[in-house]
């Protein structure tokens, strides 16, 4: 709706993609640069909005030794940027059932025992666009710790830039899954009052109500909508009945 | 231009009034609007209402129906193939059951028709992008259920009936409010965590127009919990997927069952004949066509493929005139315009505030009402700030979430915020955020019945493709919820068909080149064409030098 400012108006950086140098104006994401530059993803881009691990990218600035990741769509591409994106991780994934697993013995060490290599180097913590604390994850891994594991991995977002840097060739997201999933299934028991609910829907409690809204009128319903009682909101700011 | 703390000097100066009002109305409230008040609003100001932006669709079961020009654009619209130029004796794959779509629909429904009874060797899932990029994994506030004491099925059908203006299929509601708690309780025998209370209960919030506290949340990663759990399952389970390899068109029979799909590998550019005895669209929502040139909070891939497959094969379609704008897109910075913030943010207490400190709206009217009061704010009353790009928002009230409920809160709960906005150099604990609406959800789409059956025999649909859940005006929670109601049922009932289904014979296109026909009598300009597939966002300079020469 807006009406936006001129491209052309604005200072003018130069990216290397995969070693090739374009101009392009200053203050947009990676990905979006590439795309003004000419390029038209098929890999590479996915949700576009850091939640999903398509476009996870290496690079390093012009004159810098250092070797850095990023997340495309979320980083503002700089003048000098050496780029190059990952269209795929070729990572170990093992199968397994999660209803058959044994949650007191250590699967993760099981099902991934490379896991025991980790010189705790921390290079997956510092290659993570997330930020998060791979290497201590990988560790409470190793003490088959499952809690650890799924809140410091909670917000993994799978991309593998930690796996391809790693040198003991440990899939840490892989690994992060499947105790989550553990964790999840056998640590944390389905509330009481959900298991309830399911029984009382079973024994159709409800089906008289809701018949009852499905034969209104418009009008009728309409009138039951807007006399609703609304439940009380007990935080500050919002609403008090 | 100089920035403090990411914002500029200008804006500022508005974030200081905000900071002034913030103690007074952290005790205040601001008064929900009657129904009559909110047709006044939407009439005025949402972008539905706009003349000039729809028009009847000339060609196909729908005709003479409006929806969006963007959206009739791709169904008045030639395929991307001659029906002559395909070979369809020779079949690529030859399954039971086709999946078109790699998000959260397609997967549930995947892992229902295996567990009854389909091997998955013969269930094949074809995705335009990888398994799993989809808007299922960017969801963010989370899922409603019904399930407190305080709270029934029956409320909760009701909260969406009103949500929809009252134009949803009745019976399509009912399966989604009375299936929901189940639908938790499989999640929780896969291994999804919800945030749960020290006594073992769910945490659970309230979002816009309903009037419970319903939604189930993981953070704010509520999406990608549930996807990355669902598409482990799936791998578990060996059901086969093909990547970067979206249906073009669907394929009949003789008989006139769709019987399959054609696929078109992106990287190869060839095509592939899929053989099955049920499809099921998967496909999800429309975002990239950026309706009225709104930024969008959808996927890359979010390009309507599924809409314009199943109208050319038969489908009806409904409810594709109203389109739902999500009030809390990112205004700024640049880089993020037209993300979603979550809605979670105002169920937290964050309220939406002018320019001027002042809250204009009750913070969680449906979420269609509440878009067309930000839109009045900015462009009705202009008490809006605006940004160095010309982009204009509201304040979301960001801190008070911590006041509210400790500090850490935002960290502990909406991590995701909190992250993408420090990557731009702000702190949303200590400064509001900047937002404007951005389209945000499919509302209609193809029309199901309760056991997710199109108006084709053979043809299923779940989750945002579908039409006739959510009516007018989908609420929050309610889209994770969709997909797996629904996909569960497209799984459960394209199995039963296919027990009851030969193999399809005689495998023809004829649908389409009755289609072509009539797209022909219509007059439709030849070079229009569809599925679109991916948006183009190359740079106009690129663009103006391409040349097209192997």
């Amino acid at each position: 709706m807006a009406k936006k400012k001129k491209i052309e108006d604005k200072k003018m950086i130069t990216i290397y993609v995969m070693g090739k140098a374009y101009k392009v104006p200053f203050g947009l994401t990676i990905m979006k640069a590439l795309e003004y530059a000419g390029y038209r993803y098929i890999r590479g881009a996915g949700c576009r909005a850091g939640f999903c691990g398509a476009c996870a990218t290496v690079y390093r600035k012009k004159g810098d030794y250092k070797f850095r990741t990023a997340l495309a769509c979320q980083t503002t591409a700089e003048d000098g940027m050496y780029l190059a994106q990952l269209p795929f991780v070729p990572a170990n994934r093992e199968e397994y059932n999660i209803s058959e697993i044994d949650p007191n013995k250590n699967v993760l060490s099981q099902y991934y025992p490379e896991i025991n290599r980790c010189v705790a180097c921390n290079t997956c913590t510092k290659s993570c666009p997330q930020g998060l604390q791979v290497m201590d994850f990988i560790q409470a891994a190793i003490r088959g710790d499952y809690e650890k594991v799924s809140s410091l991995s909670f917000d993994c977002i799978q991309c593998g830039l930690c796996t391809v840097r790693c040198p003991a060739e440990i899939t840490h997201y892989h690994v992060a899954q499947l105790a989550r999933r553990i964790y999840g299934k056998y640590y944390s028991p389905i509330p009481k009052h959900l298991e309830k609910r399911i029984e009382e829907i079973k024994e159709g409690k409800f089906d008289k109500e809701i018949e009852r809204l499905k034969n209104m009128s418009i009008d009728e319903l309409k009138k039951a909508y807007a006399e609703r009682k609304i439940e009380k909101i007990p935080r500050g700011g919002v609403r008090e009945e | 231009m100089k920035l403090i703390g990411g914002y500029t000097e200008e804006m500022r100066e508005s974030i200081e009034k905000v900071e002034k009002t913030r103690p007074e109305r952290m005790k205040k409230t601001f008064e929900m609007m009657s129904l009559e008040e909110r047709e006044e609003v939407l009439k005025k100001y949402h972008p539905d209402y706009k003349p000039g932006t729809k028009r009847a669709i000339k060609v196909g079961p729908n005709k003479g129906d409006v929806a969006p020009h963007e959206v009739v654009d791709l169904l008045e619209a030639y395929p991307l193939i001659d029906p002559k130029d395909i070979d369809l004796k020779h079949i690529d794959y030859d399954v039971d059951i086709l999946i078109i779509g790699g998000g959260g629909a397609g997967t549930v429904a995947a892992l229902w028709a295996n567990d009854s009874g389909i091997p998955a060797e013969n269930i094949l899932m074809a995705t335009k992008l990888r398994h799993g990029d989809a808007n299922s994994i960017m969801a963010q506030g989370g899922i409603q259920a019904a399930d407190r004491e305080e709270d029934s099925p029956a409320i909760h059908y009701l909260d969406v009936m009103g949500g929809g203006h009252f134009a949803n299929k009745p019976e399509l509601v009912e399966a989604l409010v009375k299936d929901a708690p189940f639908i938790l309780k499989w999640h929780e025998e896969l291994g999804v965590q919800y945030d749960k209370n020290p006594d073992g209960t769910y945490v659970e919030r309230s979002g816009g127009g309903t009037s419970r506290f319903r939604l189930h949340s993981a953070k704010d990663y509520t999406g990608m919990e549930i996807m990355r759990v669902l598409r482990d399952e799936f791998r578990n389970r060996k059901i086969p997927v093909v990547e970067f390899s979206p249906a073009i068109e669907l394929i009949k029979d003789d008989s006139g069952n769709v019987g399959g799909a054609i696929l078109f590998n992106m990287e190869t550019e060839q095509y592939y004949v899929v053989r099955a005895k049920a499809t099921i669209m998967a496909t999800g929502g429309f975002g990239r066509l950026h309706i009225q040139g709104f930024p969008t909070t959808n996927h890359y891939g979010a390009t309507a493929d599924g809409l314009v497959m199943s109208y050319r094969a038969g489908a009806r379609l409904r409810d594709l005139d109203t389109v739902q704008y999500h009030p809390t897109g990112a205004a700024y910075p640049e880089q993020i315009v037209g993300l979603l913030i979550t809605e979670k943010v105002r169920g937290m207490g964050a309220q939406p505030v002018n320019k001027n400190g002042e809250l204009f709206v009750f913070p969680l009217e449906p979420r269609d009402v509440e878009a067309a009061a930000f839109i009045r704010e900015c462009y009705g009353r202009n008490n809006c700030v605006e940004t160095p790009t010309g982009m204009r928002g509201v304040w979301l009230d960001s801190p008070m979430i911590e006041e509210i409920e400790g500090k850490g809160a935002i960290q502990k709960n909406l991590d995701a915020m909190y992250r993408m906005y420090k990557r731009f150099g702000i702190d949303m604990t200590q400064d509001p955020i900047l937002v404007f609406p951005t389209l945000h959800y499919q509302n209609g789409g193809v029309e199901i019945d309760v056991n997710a059956r199109t108006t084709v025999p053979g043809l299923f649909a779940a989750g945002e493709v579908e039409g006739g859940v959510h009516g007018k005006n989908r609420l929050m929670g309610n889209s994770l919820l969709d997909y797996n109601v629904f996909g569960r049922r497209a799984g459960i009932n394209a199995a039963k068909w296919v027990k009851k289904h030969a193999k399809p014979k005689n495998l023809n296109l004829k649908h389409v080149e009755d289609y072509i026909k009539e797209l022909k009598k219509a007059k439709i300009p030849e070079e229009r064409k569809s599925p679109m597939l991916l948006p183009d966002y190359r740079g106009e300079k690129a663009l103006a030098r391409m040349i097209d020469i192997f």
